[in-house]
């Protein structure tokens, strides 16, 4: 591994923006086109908005952001150790969503998906649930 | 975020700026909903000149709204998406039941 950083944050909708713009300034490292810096600033603001609506409920925890990168490939790992998913194939299909009346589009995990090359997902009922992406960038 | 009525034309111009994310959406529905109420507007157009990014919480933002316009019997037009945000709506399909222009005037000859 050529470099990783880490970052934890309260549960707070306010820290969405930290996070991906913290994100985002990791990946310049690897000098990434315009479209890359902005697929993975999108992908990154979707997990930890997940994280963060759906980790705690309405209870205080914290959120964990870590980047990797390996040659041209960046790998971000969203985490929390909140309440975890229930059915993990159901969560992940496009347009389904937990919160239908807070207007979630239910398009978060899609958007992962389009935007990063590999994503997995892991959860662990009543322990919380790590969301791990992936995308080898262009070579400059 | 800065809103201005056409009354005449029953629009309300939404400005956004900046980045729309599920923490800024909160606050974005709940303003637009009481001017629409406020104003008795029925059309909505939604600027989005000057913002520079935007998740899928900015899909349900728009969504909702077109719900609520299309029950008033208007309509939703979206001015000038940058790429990013561009992106986000095709993704979603909203540009199927949505038109979207380049600029303010062409939106408000589209109302």
């Amino acid at each position: 591994m050529d470099n990783m950083m880490k970052l934890e944050f309260l549960n707070k909708s306010n820290n969405e923006r930290f996070a991906r713009t913290v994100a985002a300034a990791f990946a310049t490292i690897l000098d990434p086109t315009l479209e890359e810096l902005s697929e993975i600033k999108t992908a990154v603001s979707e997990a930890v908005t997940n994280a963060i609506i759906h980790g705690y409920e309405d209870s205080t925890g914290m959120v964990c952001l870590e980047g990797r990168i390996d040659g041209r490939t960046i790998e971000f790992i969203v985490s929390d150790r909140g309440k975890g998913i229930e059915d993990i194939t159901q969560a992940m299909q496009p347009l389904f969503t937990g919160k239908p009346e807070m207007e979630r589009s239910g398009m978060g995990f899609t958007i992962m998906e389009t935007f990063m090359d590999s994503i997995e997902v892991e959860s662990v009922l009543g322990g919380g649930t790590t969301v791990k992406m992936s995308k080898t960038l262009k070579d400059r | 975020m800065r809103m201005k009525l056409i009354g005449q034309m029953h629009v309300l111009v939404v400005e956004m700026e900046e980045e729309l994310d599920h923490h800024i959406a909160q606050n974005v529905r709940e303003i637009i909903d009481k001017e629409l109420k406020r104003t008795n507007a029925i059309n909505l157009v939604f600027d989005f000149r000057n913002l520079s990014f935007m998740d899928s919480s900015g899909i349900g933002v728009i969504i909702g709204r077109y719900k609520i316009v299309k029950i008033l019997g208007g309509s939703v037009i979206i001015v000038s998406p940058q790429p990013q945000v561009r992106r986000i709506i095709e993704m979603a399909g909203i540009h199927k039941i949505i038109k979207i222009t380049n600029t303010l005037d062409n939106a408000l000859k589209m109302v």
